[in-house]
């Protein structure tokens, strides 16, 4: 500053009476109009994974008119969210926020909603009920087609008939996507096996490079995986030569000659739509789910090393999903203990509430829940 | 870490002369005066990294205090954040007094959580208080016993209680996932796997006037009472004895076993009545969220406060503080969260470093003062 500020009283106050003039005739339109929307992530938003996913979601919010994002990554699911969400609301004005890992909710979103009654809630995962707080809501993917789709693919690439899947923990919709994952392989040679193995954990690189390469070294040569960063799973398969499909976002970058294609969220279009609804100034639904058909899932682009059997029915497959009501899970299937879970005639939509809580491996996963 | 035995005349209800007051002063502000520059220093060198970010350090303080102490809401924000670390800080503080340097709190504040909650769940007829008061006994019991075990594998199979403490940490988080997920789990935690919600009663709630649990003002109390052991009580001197001097101790006669076990069990005790509170007062439930790192936070409080009890009051208020700032900090200069931990990781070096530097300065020397009065 070149020049010295004096601040006496009566200048004080004359900045004071403009200030209060400019902002009664609206001269910061721009902070006037715009509504702060927060987005909160449990990891680092450039995992390659879960939390990148929410990332690019909000960056497609960013750049509707009218809105200022306010993001925080590494929060745990602790008194922290509760902390950062208040922050957001006390500190930022926020007035819509995302918090978006699983484990937010109970209690912590619940919470809050009841404390701040005037800032509406969207929760990643499909766990808002009617007896829950109504400024709260859940949105949710059925990305078990994708997995399906990512299976097809894996099916026509594979030599040696297995494949590989790391996983987190075996709740129901992580069984759902190793299922689906099979499944799809079958549908191309239903003599393909799939190995799976759990780390324990969402997010515990060391684990899953240790499973990534023990299914290496029992011949497994496509692997896919769903923890909440698959950077280290697709990069030491890759790097071993195998082939590897995606989970959550895109990760070809990390390995563009091994990648084939991925299950991806597609948050943008869930996003877009709520906060437009808030900026025109509708309700906002409650509960949203939607699939391929909805666009709240996409797949990766197809790699070039694709043969053109696998990108034929890749595509016709996806095409027949997108125009929705497709059932992956149809009977008659058995479990890998050889017990029949879905009778001959039966099938379950993505949305069927049964697959929420799906508690086998379907057979020809080789692998244990307990 | 070094004890000198106390040679003040106050205490032996003499008065003190001004030359023994002033040598007093100086062997007390010592430590506060050493700490103080070791967190200037700190910051400084925390700051240089911000300008070659082309950030503001002057922005960064500015919003550490707004976002960690300037406001009655960032002050509770800070103080919620405050309460495990207390507890947590216990865990390592306690031991370090007997020269062992256990770093898996975290493993005995997951199991004290699952204790509490598989107990809150068994009891969920009694009545609140007898339910609270037995989830915290469970809590402490399951941490007690954890790190008593590395006390114990210490003293009598001379294990080193630093790496065993680290691995079994790894062993009580799997233990915990294996019950939260297995024999313990409610049928209707799908996705996310925890034990049975524990009814609204039986939980632990807010300070009045405030929206900070109780577990703060536990973890205050047990913070003196830990002070009141190792400064008043002939257990707390033996102790410091023992840290000082191992073999010393033992050919005085003191039962350096027993005393190794018993401090690393009430270390773990603290770390699981952490638990306990995480439980009863944030989660409801126990699941994979008890493990968030406090423990870890702990080593850092401990050290920063030099192992002393009281000084683990304003330490882990400070770092309550840092993390409580840490969201805004993140949200407005557009930093990486991992700023946070990189200030802290320069902070606890430059503490660590000056360790060495105690007795080095002449000024704090009580003979200094002594000789010149």
């Amino acid at each position: 500053m070149t020049r010295r500020m004096i601040f006496d009283r009566r200048h004080l106050l004359q900045g004071a009476a403009a200030g209060l003039a400019a902002s009664a005739l609206g001269a910061r339109p721009a902070a006037a109009a715009t509504v702060t929307i927060g987005f909160i992530y449990v990891g680092p938003k450039d995992d390659y994974g879960y939390n990148q996913a929410h990332a690019e979601g909000a960056a497609a919010v960013k750049k509707l008119r009218g809105v200022t994002v306010i993001e925080e990554e590494k929060v745990p699911e602790t008194i922290d969210v509760v902390k950062t969400m208040e922050s957001m609301i006390n500190l930022e004005g926020a007035s819509l926020l995302f918090p978006t890992s699983f484990g937010y909710f109970n209690p912590f979103v619940l919470q809050a909603a009841s404390k701040y009654p005037q800032t509406e809630f969207r929760h990643c995962g499909g766990l808002w009920t009617d007896k829950n707080p109504k400024n709260a809501g859940s949105y949710f993917g059925y990305i078990g087609s994708c997995q399906y789709l990512n299976g097809v693919v894996a099916g026509h690439m594979t030599k040696t008939k297995k494949l590989g899947f790391v996983a987190a923990k075996p709740i129901p919709q992580v069984l759902l996507n190793i299922n689906s994952f099979l499944l799809g392989a079958r549908s191309v040679d239903p003599d393909i096996t799939c190995r799976v193995i759990f780390t324990g954990e969402w997010s515990l690189a060391v684990k899953e490079a240790e499973a990534a390469n023990a299914l290496l070294d029992q011949g497994v040569d496509v692997v896919t995986c769903h923890v909440d960063s698959p950077k280290v799973v697709v990069q030491t398969a890759a790097a071993r030569g195998a082939y590897v499909c995606g989970y959550h976002a895109d990760q070809r970058p990390l390995a563009p000659e091994r990648y084939l294609t991925g299950a991806e969220w597609n948050w943008a279009t869930v996003y877009k739509t709520y906060v437009e609804k808030f900026l025109a100034g509708q309700p906002l639904p409650n509960f949203t789910r939607g699939g391929l058909a909805e666009g709240f899932v996409k797949t990766s682009p197809l790699g070039a090393m694709a043969p053109d059997a696998a990108r034929r029915q890749f595509e016709a497959k996806k095409a027949e999903m997108t125009k929705g009501g497709y059932a992956i899970v149809a009977g008659p299937l058995k479990d890998n203990k050889g017990a029949l879970v879905v009778p001959a005639g039966k099938k379950y939509l993505e949305t069927a509430v049964e697959l929420e809580s799906m508690n086998y491996l379907v057979e020809g996963v080789i692998g244990a829940i307990s | 870490m070094t004890e000198t035995i106390t040679d003040d005349p106050a205490r032996r209800g003499e008065r003190r002369d001004f030359a023994t007051e002033r040598a007093w002063i100086a062997r007390r502000a010592e430590p506060l005066v050493i700490v103080a520059a070791s967190l200037l220093a700190g910051c400084g060198l925390f700051s240089l990294l911000l300008l070659t970010l082309d950030k503001s350090p002057a922005q960064f303080f500015e919003l550490l205090w707004r976002g960690g102490f300037g406001s009655w809401f960032s002050v509770q924000n800070m103080l919620s954040r405050t309460a495990p670390l207390l507890l947590a800080g216990l865990c390592v503080a306690l031991p370090a007094r007997l020269g062992l340097l256990i770093i898996g709190g975290e493993g005995a504040i997951a199991l004290g959580g699952v204790a509490a909650a598989a107990t809150g769940s068994a009891l969920s007829s009694a009545p609140a208080p007898l339910v609270i008061a037995a989830m915290a006994l469970a809590g402490m019991a399951a941490g007690g016993a954890w790190i008593g075990a590395i006390g114990a594998l210490r003293h009598y199979r001379a294990v080193n209680e630093t790496i065993s403490g680290l691995l079994m940490a790894y062993i009580a988080i799997a233990l915990m996932n294996h019950l939260v997920e297995g024999p313990l789990r409610d049928s209707a935690s799908l996705n996310k796997p925890s034990t049975a919600p524990l009814p609204d009663a039986d939980r632990i709630g807010a300070i009045p006037g405030t929206d900070v649990h109780w577990g703060l003002a536990v973890g205050i109390a047990c913070c003196f009472l830990a002070s009141v052991l190792i400064e008043k009580t002939s257990w707390g001197f033996a102790a410091r004895i023992s840290g000082g001097n191992l073999r010393a101790a033992r050919i005085q006669g003191l039962p350096v076993g027993a005393l190794i076990v018993a401090f690393c069990a009430l270390a773990g005790a603290a770390a699981g009545l952490c638990g306990m509170i995480e439980v009863a007062a944030v989660h409801g439930a126990a699941n994979a969220s008890l493990a968030s790192g406090y423990g870890y936070t702990g080593i850092l409080v401990a050290f920063l406060a030099r192992q002393n009890p009281l000084a683990i009051i304003p330490v882990a208020m400070l770092l309550g503080g840092v993390g409580a700032a840490g969201g805004l900090i993140q949200r407005r200069m557009e930093l990486p969260d991992a700023t946070i931990l990189v200030l802290q990781g320069m902070v606890f070096i430059v503490v660590l470093f000056a360790e060495t530097l105690y007795g080095r300065f002449h000024i704090f020397t009580p003979e200094r003062w002594a000789r010149k009065g």
